[in-house]
């Protein structure tokens, strides 16, 4: 089926007011249009683009495959309205009634004008639903890509926003980790680290695990890489917040944190950081 | 053929190094430097690889047996201003360096190199 053989290009061309009529009062009807998220002007304006756009493609009796070149301005169009409503929070099928909706005032019409012609109508109708279904799934296709490029965003965002490198002193970092430690983001960690040491130019870092759910010895093995990658750059470090399941873990399986100054809490960290850099602290002279 | 610059500094000698090493140049620097150590009575080496983009096992283990060497002619080496890719690249290899000590930058491997010499100068006066 290559060319539009049917009535279809002729008959849209002639009812293309009261076919836009229908169509756009029925979705005003069904669920596909929430009220409030869209208005019903430019409802009406998307619709009438959309229906002079397919008139056109049809009328010029263009191939009938829709991944072809020729449609490629009804595909734009369709991306476009189908990403804007991903992000509007619309489902996928409110976004492909968009189009299905439109078969029911066209096959009204064929069936009005072809009436005593059974054959051409079948022949009309079948070429109409194959058409109008190719344009549907193309809009759920889209729509589920641009959910996805923003589920991936995310996990981009949640991947940054989970490894912040904080300055607790000038020449002392401290890296608050939360989280389960894997390979990816264990990469992620050390590049940050290291960046932020060679930009404020600190001397000592210190990581904090009490917010890592388990260690495991692939676990240790990330944070002794980055420990060793620190001291390579010419940084200490100082592994702080081992709570005691965690400290009995790491001796049961035998991973060896000896290179590492380790301390329970933060706090004991920043002290003797503070006492590596010949810095302390002591209470103020009252007054 | 280009070599890598050693600059006298007091007592010291500061290399750095401006292009990528290969492996030719990571020779003729083994040799120079420890010339140069011998010819100056240098008491500590520095080195810059601050420029140093890319390394591969090879360089990693030339850069501890340059320490090794100097060692053994009485100078304490400071390897400075690794680039962060470099130091993970040979974390991965497994190159830890032990043995070399490191700094971030030129100035704070200057002020270690100078601690790290008045201790063993003070170690001699002890002896």
């Amino acid at each position: 089926m290559n060319r539009l053989a049917s009535r279809l290009p002729a008959l849209i061309e002639q009812h293309q007011q009261e076919i836009l009529t229908d169509w756009v009062k029925m979705q005003l009807e069904s669920g596909a249009w929430r009220g409030g998220r869209l208005q019903e002007s430019q409802l009406r304006e998307e619709c009438q683009r959309f229906l002079s756009l397919l008139a056109n493609n049809i009328q010029k009796g263009q191939q009938f495959d829709t991944r072809s070149s020729q449609w490629s301005d009804v595909r734009e169009f369709l991306t476009e309205l189908s990403r804007s409503r991903a992000t509007q929070g619309f489902s996928p099928s409110q976004v492909a009634t968009f189009v299905f909706s439109l078969k029911q005032p066209i096959f009204t019409r064929l069936r009005d004008s072809l009436m005593k012609e059974p054959t051409m109508l079948a022949d009309s109708m079948w070429e109409a639903t194959v058409l109008l279904d190719a344009l549907g799934l193309y809009t759920t296709e889209v729509y589920q890509q641009a959910r996805e490029s923003v589920i991936a965003r995310q996990q981009e965002e949640l991947i940054e926003l989970s490894t912040p490198v904080v300055e607790l002193w000038p020449g002392i970092l401290a890296l608050p980790l939360i989280g389960t430690l894997d390979s990816e983001r264990t990469q992620v960690v050390m590049e940050t680290l290291l960046q932020r040491l060679v930009a404020t130019g600190s001397s000592i870092a210190v990581i904090d695990i009490t917010g890592v759910p388990t260690v495991d010895t692939l676990v240790a093995q990330h944070l002794l890489k980055t420990v060793s990658a620190a001291q390579l750059m010419g940084a200490d470090c100082i592994i702080s917040g081992i709570r005691p399941q965690i400290a009995q873990t790491i001796v049961h399986l035998g991973i060896d944190l000896s290179a590492v100054a380790t301390k329970a809490s933060l706090s004991d960290a920043f002290a003797l950081a503070l006492k590596r850099r010949g810095l302390g602290v002591t209470a103020a002279a009252r007054g | 053929m280009d070599r890598v610059p050693i600059l006298r500094l007091g007592d010291c000698l500061l290399v750095t190094v401006q292009v990528d090493m290969h492996d030719q140049l990571a020779m003729t620097l083994q040799d120079d430097l420890t010339n140069k150590i011998v010819a100056t009575k240098a008491r500590g080496v520095l080195i810059d690889i601050s420029a140093l983009e890319m390394v591969d096992s090879f360089i990693g283990r030339m850069l501890g047996n340059i320490a090794a060497m100097s060692r053994i002619l009485d100078a304490q080496t400071v390897v400075v201003g690794m680039q962060p890719a470099v130091a993970i690249t040979l974390v991965e290899l497994g190159l830890s360096l032990p043995g070399i000590r490191t700094a971030l930058n030129v100035d704070a491997g200057l002020a270690l190199l100078r601690s790290v010499l008045d201790r063993s100068d003070e170690g001699a006066h002890v002896d």
